[in-house]
């Protein structure tokens, strides 16, 4: 038995490394490729030599920083997702369901309908205090009265807090035609003209709830058997979906500040990881972190080679190119929940 | 303290009728008290509007029937049709929550989840935006895409058998596909249309006539006897796939049933009223909270669906400054009251 597991924990390290390749093939494609046809000569001049040309700013201004928000808002979107369905065990769950979505939205309305606001670079910020803020009033209100955050009651908290945001948000916006105008491009999640405005910052809170994430790991197998025989092998179930929740919010809230709300990539991928890699949380956390960057970075892509001129918002595009893949896979798997 | 030991000892030895048909005292008081606030309510709602009128003139009118003078018009012909059909779709809404959610054995479960919520909501756009519709035929367009839509996530989900798990991931995917096809429907829509759009899609109640309301109603009519006929297979399926099976429950025809008279349920609300969220969710989770039952209680749900509608929509039309949508009102009061709830079970707990 020991050298079948060897086996497999040797095929699941390939298999790691070539989604690993493949992503940096598909980052590198990303800046080569776009709208304006540049030879692969003059983008790797531009790589060199920013300043000496148009082709450099277009690649660092433009191409570049589209490609880094892609890669950490598919790596947040990703992770965070893998790591609320373990936390919850509910395979519906994501990362919106602790109220990152509504909350930054909620925040978005505020600063497009009252405010005033139009550029997403000027609201980022909004969306992340938004997403961060009411992610604890989730954490709080599904462990109200001293009791520990059961996944049932964050869910339902999650779900209750969200819709009152959403109204509000509807409400806000459907009174003001710009303020409607402004969130209908926010809310379809892209990453066009962002530049290199709040990468930095933003990005660093994302790597700080990555490193959560990833030390949370190998505890998550215990919560996937359930809170009493977690409890008996040991494991902290308070402590650890407390460090789950601020890791979900740090990354999911991040992507969401550079990128916009893009659904689904959370919900999705972590189920593909699953499909290659058994029910390991480590292993399933491992791949995610490079499977959900591959998607959104690709859909990206897609998104602005299929219309040119114009572009599809990246957000439209993953689930076009998600969705079949996840509908293939759901029918060929066996029942095959959390 | 005795009747827990009492009823403990009973279920094994009595067959599946004695137990189905336990009752418990404490659904029937909660049952009894939401009967009397939907009547109050009702009372309240039609009485309110720039011709007021107290409860008591309300009921007279009522009772005079058509001959009773102005007053009777304005309940009997203005406000009743839309107070009537706030209740009606309330509870429409709230059962059809319940059987979802059962079915799935998901709380998050609702008709949105096989895709009917979005699909409608694509039909419309499809009409509004490319094609150019007039008003009028926005409820068939509703149809038109719910249902296409449910039938799509049902056929992708069938594998010798629709399992619950299945069906949500494949719901979700269509779903996804849907909703990011309407958002980019949305940005090609002029503001105005967009906005026309956006304000169906929250989920209105803006009817003013018999005729607009009773097509909807003669066909909830028609399925509330399918409910009523399916209550028994819902609570064997609840206790599992086997302990059905073992009861003479046919599992996957029961299945497929359920959830076709949730999505007509659904249908028949949307089509009207456009797509009002969060009742079907929130109804089901607070009829179960208050009555204390281990299930979901259908008849519970819909006294709560159709107190949740109302009063949400006496909310939109007089107390927000601006009349809104109403559905952006429900999910709001939903939220706040499942807010409430949650919180009262953990001082409870505490």
């Amino acid at each position: 038995m020991p050298s079948v597991t060897a086996a497999r924990q040797r095929r699941l390290a390939l298999g790691w490394l070539a989604a690993l390749l493949l992503l940096v093939v598909i980052a590198g494609a990303s800046v080569a490729i776009g709208a304006r046809d540049l030879p692969l000569s003059q983008v790797w001049a531009a790589l060199l030599d920013r300043e000496s040309s148009d082709a450099g700013t277009l690649v660092w201004e433009s191409r570049m920083p589209r490609t880094v928000i892609g890669l950490l808002a598919g790596l947040g979107l990703g992770v965070s997702g893998a790591l609320i369905q373990a936390v919850t065990r509910n395979p519906l769950a994501d990362p919106g369901i602790l109220g990152v979505t509504a909350g930054s939205a909620f925040a978005v309305a505020i600063a497009v309908g009252i405010l005033g606001l139009t550029s997403p670079s000027q609201f980022q910020w909004f969306a992340y205090l938004g997403a961060l803020g009411t992610t604890v009033l989730v954490y709080l209100l599904g462990s109200w009265g001293g009791r520990s955050a059961n996944p049932v009651h964050l869910t339902l908290a999650g779900v209750a807090l969200g819709a009152v945001l959403s109204g509000i948000v509807t409400a806000i916006v459907l009174a003001d035609p710009e303020g409607f105008n402004a969130m209908r491009a926010w809310e379809s999640g892209n990453l066009q003209d962002r530049g290199w405005s709040g990468v930095t910052a933003i990005g660093s809170f994302m790597v700080v709830g990555l490193m959560v994430a990833l030390a949370l790991g190998p505890s998550l197998n215990a919560v996937a058997l359930g809170d009493d025989f977690a409890s008996a092998l040991g494991a902290n179930i308070i402590l650890i979906r407390t460090a789950a929740v601020v890791a979900v919010t740090l990354l999911a809230g991040g992507a969401t500040a550079l990128a916009g709300p893009i659904a689904f990539v959370g919900l999705m991928i972590p189920h593909v990881a699953r499909r290659f890699t058994g029910p390991d949380q480590r292993w399933i956390l491992a791949y995610t972190l490079v499977l959900a960057p591959i998607l959104l970075v690709s859909a990206d892509m897609v998104g602005r080679l299929v219309v040119r001129p114009a572009e599809l918002p990246v957000g439209i595009v993953t689930a076009f190119i998600g969705a079949p893949v996840l509908i293939y896979l759901a029918r060929r798997m066996k029942v095959n929940s959390l | 303290m005795s009747a827990p030991t009492q009823q403990r000892h009973s279920v094994p030895e009595q067959g599946p009728k004695t137990w189905s048909r336990r009752t418990n005292p404490r659904a029937t008081v909660v049952a009894g008290l939401l009967i009397a606030a939907l009547g109050l309510l009702t009372v309240v709602a039609v009485g309110v509007g720039d011709y007021p009128l107290s409860p008591v003139e309300v009921v007279k009118a009522i009772f005079a029937g058509v001959d009773g003078g102005f007053a009777s018009t304005v309940v009997l012909e203005w406000r009743m049709p839309r107070a009537i059909a706030a209740v009606a779709f309330g509870a429409a809404l709230g059962v059809a929550g319940a059987l979802f959610q059962t079915v799935t054995r998901n709380s998050l479960g609702s008709p949105d989840i096989i895709g009917f919520t979005t699909g409608s909501y694509t039909g419309v756009l499809i009409g509004v935006v490319l094609v150019g519709s007039s008003f009028l035929s926005t409820s068939i367009w509703a149809m038109i895409g719910g249902l296409a839509t449910a039938a799509v996530v049902y056929v992708l989900a069938f594998r010798q058998g629709v399992q619950g798990f299945r069906l949500i991931i494949v719901g979700i995917g269509i779903t996804a596909m849907l909703s990011s096809f309407n958002t980019y429907l949305l940005l090609q829509a002029q503001t105005e249309i967009a906005m026309a759009a956006s304000i169906w899609a929250a989920g209105s109640l803006n009817l003013t006539e018999w005729s607009q309301v009773w097509p909807a109603l003669i066909l909830l009519g028609v399925l509330a006897p399918a409910v009523w006929l399916l209550a028994r297979p819902l609570r064997q399926l609840e206790l599992g796939d086997d302990s059905a099976k073992a009861h003479g429950v046919p599992v996957e025809p029961a299945r497929m049933a359920i959830m076709a008279i949730g999505v007509a349920l659904t249908a028949a609300v949307t089509a009207a009223a456009g797509p009002i969220a969060f009742i079907a969710l929130a109804a089901p989770q607070v009829a179960a909270r208050l009555m204390r039952t281990g299930g979901l209680p259908l008849f519970g749900s819909a006294l709560v669906g159709g107190l949740l509608l109302l009063g949400a929509d006496l909310i939109a039309q007089h107390v927000v400054p601006a009349a809104v949508p109403v559905g952006t009102v429900t999910v709001v009061i939903g939220g706040l009251y499942l807010i409430y709830v949650l919180a009262q079970q953990a001082r409870r707990s505490a």
